[in-house]
This record gives structure tokens, C-alpha cells and sequence, in this order.
């Protein structure tokens, strides 16, 4: 779609997000703790890859790094070419808790980074609307967000992150917080919107299942220091219904995980 | 409000209350200018407003106070503000801040009158002062107060410090502003009646010293009351505002956190 202008991105041919060698070192050496150590990965234009592991194993760092949020001691991030120094507007965030302003209702929660961008204002509202409607909010839009079940807010929490079309979405244990029944509800609903606006996705989980139920490459990583286990495409088809988590394939997608992240002491 | 039997209730207990008074202060035959019966209270209320004796003095009481809340609360947070973004004007001020907070501040009140006169500029100042630190240290912790993720979301937006200051830290402190607001109210009023009962021409204040000199107590009782409606109506006031600019957080509950001790008069 964008690909085809050339506008958004120098560099067409290439994966989307880019990271090579990335390391990343709290305080500072000789005594410094080693979080990431050199981890690569390519993921390709509108791809859903998931990262799982343990807590601890830096994940939710490395997320920082690639939302701008934080520097890498060395090695680099690329997203469509251009190496990831700060935060920038073509990125969406999802954190773990939904994170809303409650003086705000709804619809503005989802208009924030229109708001901090400036961003033309009817066509954000047309697009926080539709947005709305696509998770099944509609009637809501006037609500505030103590109103609002945790699933549903959630759902503005996502949202918000697609309304200025970034490129890329981070996703950091979105769900974490929800209860397994939620969740499970929550991971059908967010197959479901990916498959409609078909965007890049970097999700980060510490649940087998849930990585290997959503994302086409899942990569494990392992704690202290953060390392990339072992890195697999997931070839399920979609649309994937919950059912297909009793299916033999999915059990076997399951284990390998356990088995890298076993090998490797991670799994507790 | 809520079910009109402990309403009634409530009232009784009052009215009984009152009754005991009065028939305590004849039984046992206490003198009018150690403690009035409730009955001489309301005749001398009634009697002040109609002479026309307080009308005058609560007008003056009530500018005093109105225009010490609005100084010492708007210069409480300017520098509030100032003292919660930036580290290096924290650092210098901090030892002002930390001795004027240990103090009482209406022990300054006689070297006020002394610099600003008998008049309204001494009064006026004088509440200010002791209503500018429940609100300065309310707006440093509010503006603080912002969670780690909403800042991270911000700043993942490429947000400006300004942006994060108006969408984020502000509306975040509202809770504390308006309870610190609602604690300078009444320190306004504090403040006004301490700096009246060291010298003033007019004013509530004044006026219990006088009777107090001319031992008419109930006038000081009849004074007291006022005070305190005064008070009432006052803090009603912004609580009105807050329930109005803080409707999200409708129960005070990030407010009931910053009721501080450094929170003196």
C-alpha cells in the first residue's frame, strides 16, 4: 500500500523493522548488568511477530529501545530504513495497562496522539469513530474510562495506538492484566483487527499460547542476559479460532518454545 | 439527605444538646460572662444583625479573606509550579521552603501589621501567606505526580514538554490543586482573624476583641457562629468548583493522600 509511493519509506525492498546486534547494558561497566545482548531479527512489512519469555529476559527493554523510549548501548534498530533514535510519530504503543487519561472520555483517550501531533481534526474524529466501531465501542464514545470494564479499555488502549496509522505497533503483554477469559476473547479481537488493517506488529508476551495463537514468526528469548533462543515461523492458517490451540500443530509450535527457553534455563 | 430517619435524629440530637446548655447554665446558675446560654447567643446574633453592627464587619472579613486566597494562592502555584519542573530552582529554594514551612506562619502576623498598617493591605497579606503553603506544596506533589506510563505514552508520541505538561501533569494534579485550595480557604480565614485580633479598624476579628474587652461573651459566641458559616460557605464554595474541574475523581481520592503535615497555619 504505502510501498508502492515509495513516500514513507527510502528503503521498499527491505523488512520493515530491521534490528541487528542490538545490546543493551543498565549502568555502567565494569559493574553494569547486561539486559540485551546482541539480538537480531528482521521482521517483514505487515508481519505479526511475537516475543516470549520469562520475566526478566528484557523483552519489555528491548520494546523501550524500539519505541525510543530508551537508547541501546550499541548496535541498531531500523524501522523502514531509518535507524530508531527517539520517539517517532510512525510508531503506535500498547502498554500493559491501558494507560487512559480519565479526565478524558473515549473518543478523545483515542484522539491523544492526534492531539500531541496535530493532526487534521475532522479526519482524525472520522477515523477515531470508525476505529471505535471496529471494536465494538460504538455508544461508548462519551464514556469515561472508569465506566469502562478492563477488557474495554483495553480495546480504547489499542485503538488509540492505530488512530495516526503508524507503520509499526508495539505491543508490550497487552492482555497481562485481563483475566484467562478476557484474554482469550481479546486475542480473537486482535486477530481480528490485524487482518483488517493488516499492520506491522512487535507483541510482547510472557504466555506460549497467546505468542503462538497470534503471530506468524514467534521468537523466544532468554533471561540474563536477554538472547534470542530460537526464531520460527508459525504456519497456521487464518482466521485462527480458539479451537485451533487443541490441534497437534499448535501443541508442537508450544513445545518448541518451551524446549528453547528450557534449554536455555529460562523457563521457571 | 440521605433517609429522613437519622435526619431527624440528627437534629433532635442537636436540639437536645442545646436544651442541656440552657438548663445547665440556669441550674447550676454560671454567669453570663463565663458561659451564655445558647438563648442569649441567638439574641445577640439577632440583635447585631439588626442594629446593623455586622453586616459591615463580615463584609470586611470576607474581602480580607477572598483577596488573601486568591494572592497567596496564586503565587503558591507559580511557584509551585516552577519549584515542580525544574530541579534547579527546587534546589535554591529548597531551605526557604523548608523553613517557612516549619513555622507558624500566624507568629508573623504583629511584624506584618507593623510593616502593612492597621488597614485591608495587612490583613490581605497576612492570609495569603498562611494560605500559600497548603496549595504550593499540593501543586508540587500534584504536577509530580504523573504515572511512569502516561509520561512513557507521552513521550512515545513525541510529545513536547509543554504537551506533556498541559495534557498530562496538569490535569493530573487537578485532585491535589483543588484540595489544596480547599485547605487554603479556610487558612485565608485563619489568617484575616489572627491579623485583625493584632490590630485592625474593622472586621470579625476585631470585633471579638472588642467584646471580649467589654466581657460580652455571647457577642464572641454570636461571632463564632458567624465565623463559622463563614467558613462553611467559603470551602462549599470550591468544593462546588472541584466536583465542576475534577469530576473523574469525584470521591477526592488522590486528594485524601496530600492532606500533608507540613499543613499548618
Amino acid at each position: 500500500m504505502d510501498q508502492a509511493t515509495g513516500l514513507q519509506s527510502p528503503d521498499v525492498t527491505g523488512p520493515a523493522i530491521a534490528v541487528s546486534e542490538l545490546s543493551l547494558i543498565y549502568g555502567t561497566r565494569p559493574t553494569g548488568v547486561l539486559a540485551l545482548d546482541r539480538i537480531s531479527f528482521d521482521i517483514s512489512d505487515g508481519a505479526f511477530v511475537a516475543i516470549v519469555g520469562p520475566s526478566g529476559c528484557g523483552k519489555s527493554t528491548l520494546l523501550k529501545i524500539l519505541a525510543g523510549l530508551l537508547p541501546a548501548t550499541s548496535g541498531q534498530a531500523k524501522l523502514r530504513g531509518t535507524a530508531i533514535t527517539g520517539p517517532r510519530r510512525d510508531i503506535g504503543v500498547v502498554f500493559q495497562s491501558p494507560v487512559l487519561f480519565p479526565w478524558r472520555d473515549v473518543l478523545s483517550n483515542v484522539m491523544l496522539p492526534a492531539d500531541v501531533q496535530r493532526l487534521d481534526k475532522s479526519e482524525m474524529r472520522n477515523r477515531a469513530l470508525d476505529l471505535v466501531k471496529l471494536v465494538g465501542l460504538t455508544g461508548f464514545e462519551k464514556r469515561y474510562p472508569r465506566e469502562l470494564s478492563g477488557g474495554m479499555q483495553q480495546r480504547v488502549g489499542i485503538i488509540r495506538a492505530l488512530i495516526h496509522d503508524p507503520a509499526l505497533l508495539l505491543m508490550d503483554e497487552p492482555f497481562g492484566a485481563l483475566d484467562a477469559m478476557t484474554r482469550e476473547t481479546m486475542n480473537v479481537e486482535l486477530q481480528r483487527i490485524w487482518m483488517e488493517r493488516k499492520k506491522t506488529v512487535l507483541f510482547i508476551t510472557h504466555s506460549t499460547s497467546e505468542a503462538v495463537f497470534l503471530a506468524d514468526r514467534v521468537i523466544a528469548m532468554t533471561p540474563r542476559p536477554g538472547r534470542v533462543a530460537d526464531a520460527f515461523d508459525v504456519d497456521l492458517p487464518r482466521p485462527r479460532p480458539l479451537e485451533v490451540m487443541n490441534t497437534e500443530a499448535f501443541g508442537a509450535y508450544v513445545k518448541r518454545v518451551r524446549v528453547a527457553l528450557k534449554s536455555d534455563g529460562g523457563l521457571d | 439527605m440521605r433517609r429522613t430517619g437519622p435526619f431527624m435524629l440528627r437534629l433532635l440530637l442537636i436540639a437536645v444538646v442545646l436544651g442541656l446548655w440552657e438548663a445547665g447554665v440556669y441550674f447550676f446558675k454560671i454567669r453570663m460572662f463565663i458561659l451564655p446560654p445558647p438563648s442569649q447567643v441567638f439574641l445577640a446574633l439577632y440583635r447585631g444583625f439588626a442594629e446593623d453592627l455586622y453586616p459591615g464587619h463580615i463584609i470586611v472579613t470576607l474581602w480580607e479573606t477572598i483577596l488573601g486566597f486568591l494572592l497567596g494562592t496564586i503565587l503558591a502555584f507559580v511557584l509551585g509550579t516552577l519549584v515542580a519542573l525544574s530541579r534547579r530552582v527546587e534546589y535554591f529554594l529548597y531551605p526557604f521552603i523548608l523553613m517557612f514551612q516549619a513555622m507558624p506562619k500566624v507568629a508573623l502576623a504583629p511584624l506584618i501589621i507593623i510593616w502593612f498598617g492597621l488597614g485591608l493591605t495587612s490583613k490581605v497579606i497576612n492570609a495569603a501567606l498562611v494560605a500559600f503553603f497548603p496549595l504550593m506544596v499540593n501543586t508540587i506533589l500534584g504536577l509530580r505526580s504523573a504515572e511512569e506510563d502516561r509520561i512513557n505514552l507521552m513521550r512515545s508520541l513525541d510529545a513536547s514538554k509543554w504537551q506533556i505538561f498541559w495534557m498530562l501533569r496538569l490535569p493530573n494534579a487537578m485532585p491535589y490543586i483543588f484540595a489544596g485550595l480547599e485547605i487554603a480557604m479556610i487558612f485565608a480565614l485563619i489568617g484575616a482573624i489572627v491579623a485583625e485580633f493584632i490590630g485592625a479598624e474593622k472586621g470579625l476579628g476585631m470585633l471579638i476583641q472588642t467584646m471580649n474587652i467589654n466581657v460580652d461573651v455571647a457577642g464572641q459566641f454570636s461571632i463564632l457562629l458567624i465565623l463559622s458559616a463563614i467558613g462553611l460557605v467559603l470551602n462549599g464554595l470550591v468544593a462546588l468548583a472541584r466536583r465542576r474541574f475534577v469530576f473523574w475523581d469525584a470521591a477526592g481520592q488522590a486528594a485524601t493522600a496530600t492532606q500533608t503535615e507540613g499543613n499548618k497555619p
